[in-house]
């Protein structure tokens, strides 16, 4: 029985890691296919990368696009959560309802509503767009985390802070905000990482400057190659730098 | 000004722009589309009207309703081998190891789960490819070669890929939270490994398993990039058809049709779920 524990476990990871130690290994392939035989490790898929203006220019967007919109959700998201935890009105499991549905629909179908109404309006596809649409898929995950997280606590210090006299946007900003440092944070990277990583909304409305996935997706268009491995591996180690970060920094210091 | 209305108002300057945001983007948004879907497409153009003609196009049109099935049968078999396989990784994971190791060996487990969506159907690709990782291993041993690359054993590789990691997390998180001395007491009681199992532990994490299921299924059915990446084209489904609606023809009104005949599946794949689902406990 233990015996065929380890068995499972090595087996189930060798599933799971195997494609991606295949597409970082054979980046450093020597030649114009990424599949065995290896023969021999270069760097120079990544130099062609870090050359590769369109590619740079995609990941800069990228990086832009997942930064500000999700400043913008984690803000819209700390306001309304704050709003529905700390005042009683009237509607208000309505209003958590509409603030959290845009979680259960495709984005496939965010997507395309949002395209059609941009077309409507006269707007061009474009980096903002997409902006947007990043702002609608990750506003429902920034309020979810941090109305889960106002705790009583928080609520004393607060009132504290308005009885000593500090005006509302004093115990906003001195007050809640820090005091959920923590899940801010969580949120505000796990917002990023789906942005960074998001193909359908980017790909609908975007045209001419496009962000890091949808550059990616032109390049399988021409088939397997180290290059496209090396812009892989590129994007894993930014994925993967943030979620360590996410684990050392937030989630360590909160046990 | 009552210090409640004074309060009120607070509340709503809180939460209106949150709100505003989704009325506009996301409501707004969904509602055009549903209008849309009505619409017909006459020389190239779109004409407003009240017409269900998309809609019976699509149950009647062989091309559609075959994607449809398509994208059913491919999202239930990915579920049901997901949750197989996740489930014993997760027990492994939260009993066998022990507690110091075990945040390491779920990050470990589920690390692929940050790489682009794009990026890792197109390393399956170079697994699975006809020169790729797999048939090289098989042609040393004197096998092969399997022709797995755009199929849909293709796709339900990466499908699956995906959501044992989405899966493995949902679980591990339900079975930690399980204390130990329920499985004590049937075992006092008599039970045998196995019946505490069937009886307390599978009973007791359920409602976790269902929610991830769920996940899986609304996640895999509205998904564009693994079957079109990783299919290869020989079968369409649900996404692949509505883009290739947006792409070719230019006709957002069958595209939004397809969408909301989407949503509809997931709306029912809801209810039937929704007696043990917990989404706000995932």
């Amino acid at each position: 029985m233990k015996a065929l524990s380890w068995l499972y476990l090595a087996l189930a990871y060798a599933f799971i890691l195997l494609p991606v130690g295949v597409l970082v290994v054979f980046s450093f392939q020597d030649g114009r296919l990424p599949v065995p035989p290896f023969q021999g490790a270069t760097l120079k898929w990544y130099g062609q990368v870090l050359a590769d203006r369109d590619l740079t220019a995609a990941l800069l967007n990228s990086a832009m696009v997942a930064v500000v919109s999700s400043a913008v959700a984690l803000v819209l998201g700390f306001l309304a959560a704050h709003g529905l935890a700390r005042v009683r009105l009237p509607g208000s499991v309505l209003m958590r309802g509409v603030l959290i549905a845009p979680m259960t629909v495709s984005y496939l179908i965010i997507a395309l509503g949002l395209l059609n109404q941009f077309n409507q309006m006269g707007l061009r596809p474009s980096l903002w767009a997409t902006g947007v649409g990043h702002v609608v898929i990750n506003l429902p995950l920034c309020f979810a985390i941090l109305y889960a997280a106002m705790g009583d606590h928080q609520k004393s210090a607060e009132r504290a802070a308005r009885d000593l006299g500090a005006s509302e946007w004093r115990v906003l900003t001195l007050v809640s905000a820090p005091m959920l440092a923590a899940p801010m944070a969580a949120a505000f990277f796990l917002s990023v990482t789906f942005s960074w990583d998001e193909f359908i909304i980017a790909f609908l409305l975007t045209r001419f400057d496009v962000t890091l996935p949808v550059e990616i997706w032109s390049l399988l268009k021409s088939g397997l190659s180290p290059k496209t491995n090396a812009v892989g591996s590129l994007v894993f180690l930014v994925s993967v730098t943030a979620v360590l970060a996410l684990e050392l920094f937030v989630f360590r210091g909160k046990k | 000004m009552t210090l409640q209305t004074r309060d009120r108002r607070l509340g709503w300057g809180l939460v209106a722009p949150a709100l505003v945001w989704t009325a506009l983007f996301f409501v707004l948004p969904f509602l055009g589309m549903v209008a849309l879907s009505f619409a017909r497409m006459e020389e190239r153009a779109v004409v407003p009207a009240f017409d269900p003609g998309n809609y019976t196009r699509i149950l009647t049109d062989p091309v559609m309703l075959q994607a449809l099935l398509n994208s059913l049968q491919i999202t239930l078999i990915v579920t049901v081998i997901s949750v197989l396989l996740a489930y014993p990784l997760a027990a492994i994971i939260a009993f066998r190891i022990p507690r110091q190791w075990q945040r390491l060996a779920l990050l470990l487990a589920v690390l692929p789960f940050w790489t682009s969506y794009v990026v890792r159907s197109y390393s399956w690709l170079l697994v699975l490819g006809q020169n790729g990782v797999l048939n090289k291993t098989l042609g040393l041993v004197g096998l092969g070669p399997l022709e797995i690359a755009a199929s849909r054993a293709a796709t339900v590789t990466g499908f699956v890929h995906f959501f044992v990691m989405l899966l493995t997390l949902t679980i591990y998180a339900n079975l930690i939270q399980l204390s130990p001395n329920y499985a004590r007491a049937a075992a006092d009681l008599g039970a045998n490994r196995w019946q505490v199992f069937a009886h307390v532990i599978l009973p007791l994490t359920l409602p976790g398993v269902v929610t991830g299921a769920f996940l899986t299924f609304v996640l895999g059915i509205g998904d564009y990039i693994t079957p079109q990446i990783l299919g290869g084209g020989n079968e369409l489904t649900l996404p692949q058809l509505i883009m290739l609606q947006l792409g070719r023809s230019g006709n957002f009104p069958l595209a939004s049709a397809l969408s909301v005949v989407l949503m509809a599946v997931v709306t029912l794949a809801y209810f039937a779920c929704a007696k043990w689902l917990r989404l706000d406990r995932v």
